[in-house]
């Protein structure tokens, strides 16, 4: 078994309370912090134990804290990012959902850190049912001492509040997502200034992942230096994966970074292996965005290891023949899957979500979903292939955010893959209406 | 101060200069240094607050960060909400990857675009046209319908025609910023996006017409104007006269002794000098109701400068090699 330190006890009946919660040790970061240390003293914690942001970007969160702005008589403000829109990732919410103090306990112990006196949860729309449980849990802390003035009998007083967005995806970015909070269009900002020195109401902000935020709590009561001895060099501590696809058990596991990808897939304490026994053809490793890498490239980086569920690893070999840990949404293709299809979804995704801000994600995107559905209808064009890529590579790095990027990416990787793939819809869309010819498509790809 | 290097001309500017402000500094400071460094806008507009960043056509490649850290910048940037750090080293122009990501982000503000420029009045004074002769395809890559939309009237005056907006944000920087009412705003999303005013509510404000001078595109037009010429058959003067509540400079567009319409007097980078009030734009036809001073400066490279197309030959033949080179492709 692995180590896990976030959602070991999710299967305890009523953890969801905060009685049972505190049963299981719950609270006893915000304690230990609060009692013995110094704001100073949890940030060094943190530090020392490596944590990467879970959010996507995997930016040393100590790091991210210390560079948060603090001038005299201006409030500071934590700001937690459950937005989880990124297809392909589910965690958050499922930690929430099952462990909400957790969270909460989290959001308490950092502000104590950063000296935020409030801070917000900004949850995306669709999981209204999720802030519900968490106002809940927040209503319970409350009532405990643990929340409000003087928490616990210390000087340090703290609000916290769960803010629903309107479920638009670009409001996980993070400064889309303090233009929502404010009450404005979810549009990314031009940066600098970043949101260590101007977020929220101007003021400086953390913005952090559930994950990373949650993850604060075991840090506190193992300290920084045992945390940083799980995992694999940079890539410390455990890791919630959001699994779905082909596999046999889809879900969220608690992963300690560094685990093989072949073990993550085939072994039964994880995914158990591709559904009905078929060969595995390609995988999305960190959410829709990441570059998506076919069999023999997620089992084995370029160089014939093995490549392992870590940041360091899995990027391995750049985006010619690797991808990133991203977000941690592990999807998984059999070799029925349409590649093409695939990216054709993520596309339309994408151009439904560009906030339109800037040209190149504002048009590009909306081209290349038209390109890929007259590619999927059978009436794609030899030069569009090469269309594609030359949109996507006009798009990436030309934005103002992320999203852009994160639009390119599936369509470059997809074509530098699975070219053939690609050429096969185009060439001969006689077959495309021939359920069978998914088949024949994908043969020819992954030999 | 912080000196930097653009294209290899160096110039000291103030700290917290931005790189298209160094780049223009450089431009009017040096008659030798040629114009194009200045890298093309779109959105940013030097008197508007917040404007810029947008658009994305004045990007430029930062080969050196500064003197302290000189490590170059990993993707090119936005000039216009870049600045200038001490030792800081630019491309634009001289380097042919940055001029290809120009030439993808015009495609990508053309392809959406009506070029109906035959029937827009904007056309002869448009950025987006001047853009896209400098560095579009001759021909359009994009073979898909184009977004349209219904022309609005934003109350007697100012016509939206949302077909041909590049969402540069001006409009709604004008109106957050020297209107004092805003009722008007982006809806929707993504390329579904929309200038809109709340419920189609006039604007209904003094300086309500200035939407219409920082307007790249033909999408904001003078109601008082549309169709009455083209503008390279009128002949712009700067004129004044007493107003209570501008400055009452402005420059007149003349044909014969009709004065067609009026607008704010531009600056070099075709940028409103002075922000002018309603009356003076719209109720002030009259030739009699103004001071006429002198032409108006406008750039040499301007069909409106051309006035009469002299270079009638030239221009036949440039049409002509066009022509045959596509009808060789096809
Ligand atoms: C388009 C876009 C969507 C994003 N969505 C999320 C999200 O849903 N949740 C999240 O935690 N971070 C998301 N991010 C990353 C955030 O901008 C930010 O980096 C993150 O919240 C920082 O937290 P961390 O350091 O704890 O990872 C997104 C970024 C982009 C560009
Ligand atoms: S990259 Fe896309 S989502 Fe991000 S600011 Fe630009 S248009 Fe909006
Ligand atoms: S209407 Fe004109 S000024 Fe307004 S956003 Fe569109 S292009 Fe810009
Ligand atoms: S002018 Fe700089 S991004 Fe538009």
């Amino acid at each position: 078994m692995g180590k896990k330190l976030l959602i070991h006890n999710d299967k305890v009946p009523g953890i969801a309370t905060l009685e049972v919660y505190r049963q299981h040790g719950g609270y006893a970061s915000v304690e230990k912090a609060l009692k013995t240390m110094t704001p100073p003293e949890v940030l060094e914690e943190v530090k020392k134990s490596g944590l990467r942001g879970r959010g996507g970007a995997g930016f040393p969160t100590g790091m991210k804290w210390s560079f948060l702005a603090r001038p005299e008589g201006v409030e500071r403000y934590l700001v937690c990012n459950a937005d989880e829109s990124e297809p392909g990732t589910f965690k958050d919410r499922y930690l929430m959902e099952v462990i909400p103090h957790l969270l909460i306990e989290g959001m308490i112990t950092s502000s104590y850190a950063l000296g935020a006196k409030t801070s917000y949860i900004y949850i995306r729309g669709e999981y209204f049912y999720v802030a519900r449980i968490l106002e809940k849990a927040l209503d319970e802390a409350y009532a405990a001492g643990l929340l409000g003035k003087n928490i616990l009998g210390s000087d340090f007083s703290h609000d916290c509040y769960v803010q629903v967005g309107g479920g638009a995806y670009i409001c996980g970015e993070e400064t889309a997502l303090l233009e929502s909070l404010e009450g404005k269009r979810g549009n990314p900002r031009i940066k600098p200034p970043f949101p260590a020195i101007a977020g929220v109401w101007g003021c400086p902000t953390v913005v952090n992942n559930v994950e990373t935020i949650a993850t604060v709590c075991p840090i506190i009561m193992m300290g920084g230096d045992e945390y940083a001895k799980i995992g694999i060099g940079r890539s410390t501590g455990t890791k919630l994966i959001s699994a779905s696809g082909h596999i046999n058990k889809p879900g969220v596991y608690e992963i300690e970074l560094g685990l093989p990808v072949e073990e993550f897939i085939y072994s039964e304490e994880y995914c158990g292996g591709i559904i009905n026994g078929r060969k595995l053809k390609a995988v999305v490793a960190g959410g829709s965005s990441v570059p998506i890498l076919p069999a023999e490239l997620i089992l084995k980086n370029d160089k014939g290891e093995p490549r392992l569920m870590s940041y360091e690893s899995l990027s391995e070999g750049g985006f010619a023949t690797g991808t990133m840990l991203g977000s941690g949404g592990f999807i998984v293709y059999d070799e029925t899957t349409s590649i093409v299809k695939n990216l054709y979804t993520f596309a339309r995704f994408y151009h439904h979500e560009s906030c339109g801000q800037c040209s190149p994600c504002r048009e590009g995107t909306g081209w290349m979903e038209k390109i890929l559905h007259r590619i999927v209808e059978g009436h794609g064009k030899p030069s569009d292939i090469d269309l594609l890529w030359d949109i996507q590579r006009k798009i990436e790095g030309n934005t103002i955010c992320p999203l852009g990027d994160a639009a390119a990416w599936p369509v470059a990787s997809a074509i530098r893959h699975f070219r053939a793939e690609f050429e096969e819809y185009i060439n001969h869309p006689e077959k495309i209406k021939d359920v069978k010819h998914y088949y024949s498509v994908h043969q020819l790809a992954g030999a | 101060m912080a000196k930097v290097t653009i294209d290899g001309h160096t110039i000291e500017v103030p700290d917290g200069t931005t790189i298209l402000q160094a780049a223009r500094m450089l431009v009017d400071k040096n008659p030798e240094v040629d114009a194009k460094i200045a890298p093309p806008t779109m959105c940013y507009y030097s008197k508007l607050k917040t404007s810029g960043g947008y658009c994305r056509t004045c990007i430029v490649k930062v080969t050196k960060g500064s003197e302290k850290d000189p490590r170059p910048m990993p993707k090119p940037v936005a000039s216009c909400r870049t600045n200038v750090m001490d030792g800081m080293e630019v491309v634009n122009i001289t380097s042919p990857e940055l001029l290809e990501a120009r030439k993808g982000v015009v495609e990508f503000l053309l392809i959406n675009h009506p070029l109906d420029c035959p029937i827009c009045d904007q056309a002869g004074e448009c950025h987006l046209q001047d853009l896209g002769y400098e560095h579009g395809l001759a021909k359009t890559r994009y073979d898909f319908s184009r977004r349209t939309f219904a022309q609005i009237d934003i109350g007697p005056y100012i016509k939206l025609h949302m077909t041909r907006c590049i969402m540069c944000f001006r409009c709604i920087k004008v109106a957050d910023q020297i209107t004092n009412n805003r009722f008007q705003g982006m809806l929707f999303r993504g390329d579904a996006s929309e200038i809109s005013t709340y419920i189609e509510k006039a604007i209904d404000n003094d300086f309500s017409g200035n939407v219409i001078d920082v307007c790249p595109v033909g999408a904001l037009t003078d109601r008082t104007w549309r169709f009455k010429s083209r503008v390279w058959f009128t002949k712009p003067m700067d004129a004044h006269r007493n107003c209570t509540k501008c400055s009452g400079k402005v420059a007149i567009w003349m044909k014969g002794n009709e004065v067609l319409r009026v607008t704010s007097r531009k600056d070099q980078w075709g940028e409103a000098i002075d922000w002018i009030c309603n009356d003076c734009r719209f109720e002030k036809k009259d030739a009699k109701d103004w001071v006429i001073e002198k032409p108006s400066h406008i750039s040499r490279h301007s069909v409106i400068s051309q006035n009469h197309y002299e270079n009638l030959a030239q221009l036949k033949l440039d049409i002509g090699k066009q022509q045959k080179q596509i009808a060789s492709k096809k």
